[in-house]
């Protein structure tokens, strides 16, 4: 079994909304509430879930981009959480971040030379007269040509300013890269093409992926294991086939469910849930998802499920279900 | 620019992503017919200011009471007042003046209202409100009140002008500098400068003033020509210039008094007071649109 490199404990972050004549605390946005998972070296595991559920400020939180509310966050035995803003700079060299929109990622006012060696000026990685050399091999590891790194973003397509997004986060040679929606803005060609170079480049660089998505045919494709979360906690966690064969989560089946299928005339039980994502300013008490569960019973209202390992199928399988014995009893 | 929805204009405009911007400001700015004359008037001011009073026959200073108050001639081409100065002299003079407090009050209120604003913008919180509510009593009072009020303490001089002047304008580049920060530094950009380690300077100086310069630009140029009327104004009402500066508004309170018999005393430095800031207005606007990736060129 191979290390850990990540491993969030309790981690929360809510969000206070001001109110009131002085503007005082009158509510939290309950982002993401009380999540634990850990991921180890050269893994890929994905978080998925709906928008709105907090997967992606898990991953801000997570880099500290956004500051936690409690939880702590240890990366390869240091703990994120508790360091000086100083020392944080220095880590954030071992971590990276794809983002989603790459119209939105890249500084409009710097050519892919200069957003590439800024990277290495700042962690002060590579000797200044080498990093227009790496620059360039950046690109080519990405797929782009040497011959573009003079260009500003808005020159490229989509899909050719992710692969600078990518060799930006590539350039301090990080050891993990959180992907935060990071092929959900392309076209389904490039995004084919884009989750290819990710396979590849985790591959050649030993690189562990926090793949963060709404897309289930993405994460099927890319993941080891798969974080499933509504309304800002986990609800269910899986090695991905054990998750896409024997999910254990009603909400994990209405959400595979939602997948198309690409057979015509195959009949598919598709389980349509009811009603909205109750607000995360005021989470349903109990279970979550009760609101919404086609099998809620009175327990579910009362009781947070927590997370349980699943005896019938394989290790490292959890659900946070009170009821998942019985509703998936064949 | 309005960068607050970069994401979606980059779509919008094909302008608006392009680096080489200022070529496209440009083409644009020479599309609209007012901004390019207001342009060209404020280079042409520009140039009177700096070599104008070379070029005057008469000595801008030099009383003479023999002839006072004369009309417009060849000799005399705008008239004498009533010290028998020449007033088309002491208008290229108070030229350089004029230029000169519309300038630096706008740059004091930049150096003050900026950094305040990307103070406010960037921090947010605790900071932010303290600096926005400071501002808000700024703006409280009525700018013209404001700068007389500080104008009698300090005394009555051009650089106390331009220090009233300046601080009048700090918190409308207060405000437009912190809008544009608040909407910068939400982009993923900004992120991803930040996971990669980069201080809050950097990300400042670096990152967020390049992408916030044009709102700030379009408002100083019409800044400048608010400045130069209530420093006109100022003077006008004896705070600012004291004689025998040739300063415009001061040449107009002068004239005030020869209203009805001589009204070129009076009407001259008025018109040119008016020129100037007209210029100043409509070249302003013109640029906010060239900037506007909204507005069609």
């Amino acid at each position: 079994m191979s290390k850990e490199l990540l491993r969030v404990t309790n981690l929360k972050k809510y969000y206070p909304i001001k109110g009131g004549f002085l503007g005082q605390t009158v509510n939290h946005v309950k982002a993401v509430d009380d999540i634990s998972f850990a991921v180890n070296e050269g893994e890929t595991v994905s978080i998925v879930g709906e928008s709105g559920c907090g997967k992606s400020t898990a991953g801000r939180t997570i880099l500290r981009l956004e500051e936690p509310t409690a939880g702590t966050v240890y990366f390869d035995g240091v703990d994120l959480t508790t360091l000086s803003n100083k020392q944080l700079r220095k880590t954030r060299k071992n971590m990276q971040i794809i983002f989603q929109d790459p119209f939105a990622s890249l500084n409009p006012r710097q050519t892919v030379a200069q957003i590439l060696q800024e990277a290495l000026h700042i962690q002060n990685i590579v000797p200044r007269e080498e990093r227009k050399a790496r620059a360039i091999e950046l690109l080519e590891t990405v797929g782009l040509a040497s011959h573009q790194v003079d260009r500003y973003p808005h020159e490229f397509s989509g899909g050719q300013r992710q692969r600078v997004g990518i060799a930006r986060a590539l350039s301090l040679n990080p050891k993990l890269i959180i992907c935060d929606e990071a092929v959900s803005a392309l076209d389904v060609s490039i995004r084919a093409q884009i989750l290819n170079l990710l396979k590849n480049l985790q591959k050649d660089y030993k690189l562990t992926y926090l793949f963060i998505s709404h897309d289930l045919g993405v994460v099927r494709h890319i993941s080891d294991r798969v974080i499933v979360m509504y309304l800002g906690r986990i609800v269910e966690v899986a090695d991905k086939k054990t998750l896409f064969d024997h999910a254990k989560h009603p909400y994990t089946s209405a959400l595979l469910s939602a997948i198309p299928v690409p057979k015509p005339g195959r009949e598919k039980k598709r389980i349509v849930l009811t009603g909205d994502v109750p607000s995360a300013i005021d989470p349903p008490e109990g279970c979550r998802f009760h609101t919404r569960c086609p099998f809620a019973a009175e327990k579910c209202m009362e009781d947070m499920p927590k997370l349980r390992p699943v005896p019938q199928t394989a290790p490292g399988h959890y659900s946070a279900c009170h009821f998942f014995e019985e509703i998936y009893k064949d | 620019m309005s960068k607050s929805q970069a994401a979606s204009a980059d779509f919008v405009s094909p302008d608006l992503k392009n680096h080489s911007g200022r070529k496209t400001i440009f083409k644009k700015l020479k599309k609209n017919k007012a901004a390019l004359i207001g342009g060209y008037l404020i280079l042409f001011f520009i140039i009177v200011a700096l070599v104008g009073p070379y070029f005057t026959v008469h000595d801008p200073l030099k009383v003479d009471y023999s002839t006072k108050l004369l009309s417009p001639s060849s000799t005399y081409w705008l008239g004498t007042d009533h010290n028998g100065r020449d007033i088309f002299s002491r208008l290229i003079h108070g030229m350089s003046i004029t230029l000169y407090i519309g300038f630096l009050s706008v740059l004091v209120g930049l150096l003050i209202g900026v950094p305040l604003g990307i103070v406010a913008g960037y921090y947010g919180k605790a900071l932010d409100s303290v600096i926005m509510r400071f501002i808000d009593i700024l703006l409280a009072f009525p700018g013209i009140l404001l700068a007389i009020a500080l104008v009698s303490v300090l005394g009555g001089s051009i650089s106390n002008v331009i220090l009233a002047v300046g601080i009048f304008s700090v918190p409308g580049f207060a405000r437009i500098t912190r809008g544009s920060t608040l909407a910068v530094s939400k982009l993923e950009y900004i992120d991803a400068i930040r996971a990669l380690g980069a201080g809050d300077f950097r990300i400042i100086f670096l990152h967020i003033l390049p992408n916030i310069l044009s709102p700030i630009i379009v408002q100083a140029t019409i800044r400048i020509a608010i400045a130069i009327l209530i420093a006109s104004g100022l003077s006008f009402l004896g705070l600012g210039a004291q004689p025998p500066t040739p300063e415009w508004g001061a040449m107009l309170s002068q004239g005030r008094s020869y209203m009805f018999d001589h009204p070129h005393v009076a009407l001259y430095p008025g018109l040119a007071i008016m020129i100037v800031v007209l210029a100043f207005n409509i070249f302003g606007d013109g640029l906010r649109d060239a900037f506007d990736p909204k507005m069609k060129a």
